[in-house]
């Protein structure tokens, strides 16, 4: 049975008077969790609720939020959504056995079905997860970058997605993991839970996908743990509704000689805000981010990547591209980390972005901090609209002005979704993008 | 009496409101090839964009008649589908779209035009495989980015390549040997000869003579100072080539003393 939070420590730290911000605490009271809950879970949702008391809300004056105005969050009132029969989950033909569904961050096994999957794979929720994986050595456990929406998420969370890939397993089939919010016209709260554990010479495919309707607020964390010479790809596609606020964070931990892709589709939100997080913990490890957002309207999608590297041989490579319409506003902020301890690595990171008016607005910033003295490091950032010499080349050879943009536009964003591993993905994504760029 | 394709009267246009072209007239026929020369600046360049349509330039007066239409309040797009054809002397680098879709895209555009049934992938690439032969490009040249990364020959055979899948009614060929080392230059002119014929016009816009020794014109036009103030036959060319364009000076310098 579940119990709503008050956790011992939020309401003594009430009574201490040393909560710093109602919003948190007002969604955190929201939560509910099992309460049949082990141990060591509950140890670790006290500690991040007593961080969530002790923190607030960033505003525009904390550096990493400079240009991300969560105010409009904040004035809105969010709800636990009241249980909603959802049909018809968009399902991609490759992984139509290989799904697991979560409505409101609360997993659906009517939805799911995993019967596609070998023996040495996990796919499914925390309830039914096998007593013989080690989840405590890995839940929560990536390093704390004292981001109170993680804590949030870690004290709150009512369920959890864990895909887990034993030793040497390879799995061809890519395992598609949907979040949707449904609600009705309240605006509700969910939060979104994912573990991602790959054994050493493991080799996965994962499809995150995050989707609903109305005014609704999700807070998601994923972590991923790449074990030794094991190759993880993962592909996140963010269609949330318009009305939406999706603030969310993929922290990944990569043990030597492995592989990490993450190809990350920013389409929806009317605020959003992703944080991708990457530690290279040995050596030899080689990290891929590749990222598009389209925004259009009054949306503003921001990306905040950090990539560290910590070792020697590591490689990393990064290119975000933002296509921004009408009075749209995207930011990008990507740090790489190169200390002393990471000689003969690489790093090359670029953030490009097409204007499509002149009202839209993009807020780039390219960080690269080298301790290192024998590396190779490029990065760089673009801003630039259609050209009209473009379009007038392209209509001299008989396309209309509207076939001109897109297939410009199109151009531009295919460098990113042609790198989808996933085939009928990037079909959708193609369409998608179409649409919100006519 | 063969058809007129191109006439151009009294055309004056302007571009952020700097006069380019001050008054342009030029007629030219079915199956006749006129080469217009001048220096840098002269207005040559200008005079190929405003047939084709570019929206940076603003026709001020003057028209163009295409085919017995006037074109002037036509789309670029239209005027491409109606059959005229700009060869660019810089062609656009368009990174991510490769050149078999593209060449296929503005082949459909047309083929649509015409009312006809669009080519799917296969029979175009059949199609487009018997035209690289005319410019001698390789068949890895398709799956390349448009023009991206391309030489200067390379870039200036797709354009003809596109011409000989478009098959235009009007050509202009801007600057189109400028930069191309000789051998390049022989392919590129051997290739609009061989496209040539009788019921099709030509307008060849170069600042060397060279050119014009692999494509013959039969009109050689001069311009300075967006206007044309001598026409010839090709032993015009040869004359400014021996001259050099220094004359035209003198000759304004003349027109304005008398």
């Amino acid at each position: 049975m579940a119990v709503q939070i008050p956790f011992a420590t939020v309401s003594q730290l009430e009574e201490a008077g040393i909560v710093e911000d109602a919003f948190l605490i007002g969604l955190l009271k929201q939560c509910q969790i099992s309460e049949n809950e082990p141990a060591w879970l509950q140890a670790v949702r006290q500690q991040a609720a007593a961080w969530v008391a002790r923190l607030r809300v960033p505003t525009n004056k904390d550096e990493e939020w400079r240009f991300t105005d969560l105010s409009s969050l904040v004035r809105t009132d969010f709800i636990k959504p009241i249980p909603i029969k959802v049909e018809n989950i968009a399902s991609i033909p490759e992984a139509l056995q290989s799904r697991l569904v979560f409505v409101n961050g609360v997993y659906s096994p009517e939805l799911s079905d995993v019967a596609a999957l070998p023996k040495g794979v996990y796919v499914g929720n925390l309830n039914q997860l096998p007593q013989k994986y080690p989840i405590e050595e890995y839940f929560a456990k990536h390093q704390d970058t004292g981001d109170v929406f993680t804590s949030l998420n870690t004290a709150g969370c009512e369920d959890i997605a864990v895909v887990w890939v034993e030793k040497n397993v390879v799995l061809e089939t890519p395992i598609h993991l949907v979040f949707v919010s449904a609600t009705d016209n309240k605006a509700s709260f969910s939060q979104p839970r994912t573990l991602v554990v790959a054994e050493r010479g493991a080799d996965l495919s994962i499809v995150e996908e995050y989707s609903g309707t109305g005014v609704y607020f999700t807070n998601a964390v994923t972590e991923i743990w790449v074990g030794e010479n094991a190759g993880v790809k993962h592909t996140r596609l963010q269609q949330e509704s318009e009305k939406s606020f999706h603030i969310s964070k993929t922290a990944v931990s990569q043990a030597c000689d492995s592989r990490y892709t993450i190809n990350e589709i920013n389409f929806g939100g009317r605020l959003s805000r992703h944080n991708p997080e990457i530690l290279q913990q040995g050596e030899q490890t080689q990290t891929s981010l590749h990222g598009l957002t389209i925004t259009s309207g009054e949306q503003l999608a921001d990306t905040h990547s950090i990539v560290a590297l910590t070792k020697p041989y590591g490689t990393t490579n990064q290119l975000h591209k933002c296509i921004v319409g009408d009075r749209a506003h995207t930011v990008f902020n990507g740090k790489i980390f190169v200390p002393k301890e990471a000689q003969l690595t690489n790093a090359a990171q670029l953030n490009r972005n097409l204007l499509l008016s002149p009202k839209a607005r993009v807020n780039t910033k390219p960080e690269l901090q080298i301790t290192a003295d024998n590396v190779k490091c490029s990065h760089g950032a673009t801003v630039s609209q259609l050209e009209a010499d473009e379009i007038f080349y392209l209509r001299s050879r008989g396309l209309s002005e509207d076939d001109a943009r897109h297939l410009l536009i199109d151009a531009f964003a295919k460098e990113i979704i042609e790198r989808i591993p996933v085939k009928s993905l990037q079909e959708k994504i193609t369409q998608i993008a179409l649409g919100k760029t006519q | 009496m063969s058809e007129v394709i191109l006439s151009v009267r009294n055309l004056t246009a302007s571009v952020d409101g700097i006069p380019i072209l001050k008054g342009v007239d030029l007629e030219i026929k079915a199956g006749e090839v006129h080469a217009i020369m001048g220096r840098n600046g002269s207005g040559k360049s200008t005079l190929s964009k405003v047939i084709a349509g570019h929206p940076d330039y603003e026709v001020t007066a003057g028209e163009i008649i295409y085919k017995g239409k006037n074109i002037l309040e036509q789309e670029p797009d239209e005027r491409a589908l109606d059959g005229i054809f700009l060869a660019f002397q810089y062609p656009i680098e368009i990174p991510g779209v490769s050149n078999l879709d593209f060449l296929r895209v503005a082949y459909n555009a047309k083929r649509k035009h015409q009312g006809l049934e669009e080519l799917d992938a296969f029979d175009f690439e059949d199609l487009v495989e018997e035209k690289l032969e005319i410019v001698k490009m390789k068949s890895s040249f398709l799956e390349r980015s448009l023009n991206e990364g391309f030489s200067g020959g390379e870039k200036k055979r797709n354009e003809i390549l596109q011409m000989a899948l478009l098959d235009p009614t009007l050509t202009i060929l801007d600057e189109i040997d400028s930069g191309l080392d000789i051998d390049a230059l022989k392919i590129v002119a051997e290739g609009v000869n061989q496209l040539k014929t009788s019921d099709k016009a030509y307008l060849i816009i170069t600042h060397y003579q060279r050119l014009l020794n692999y494509i013959e014109p039969d009109f050689v036009h001069v311009m300075h100072d967006g206007r044309i103030i001598t026409s010839g036959g090709k032993e015009l060319a040869l004359e400014l080539e021996s001259r050099g364009y220094e004359f035209l000076d003198e000759q304004s310098l003349a027109e304005v003393g008398a």
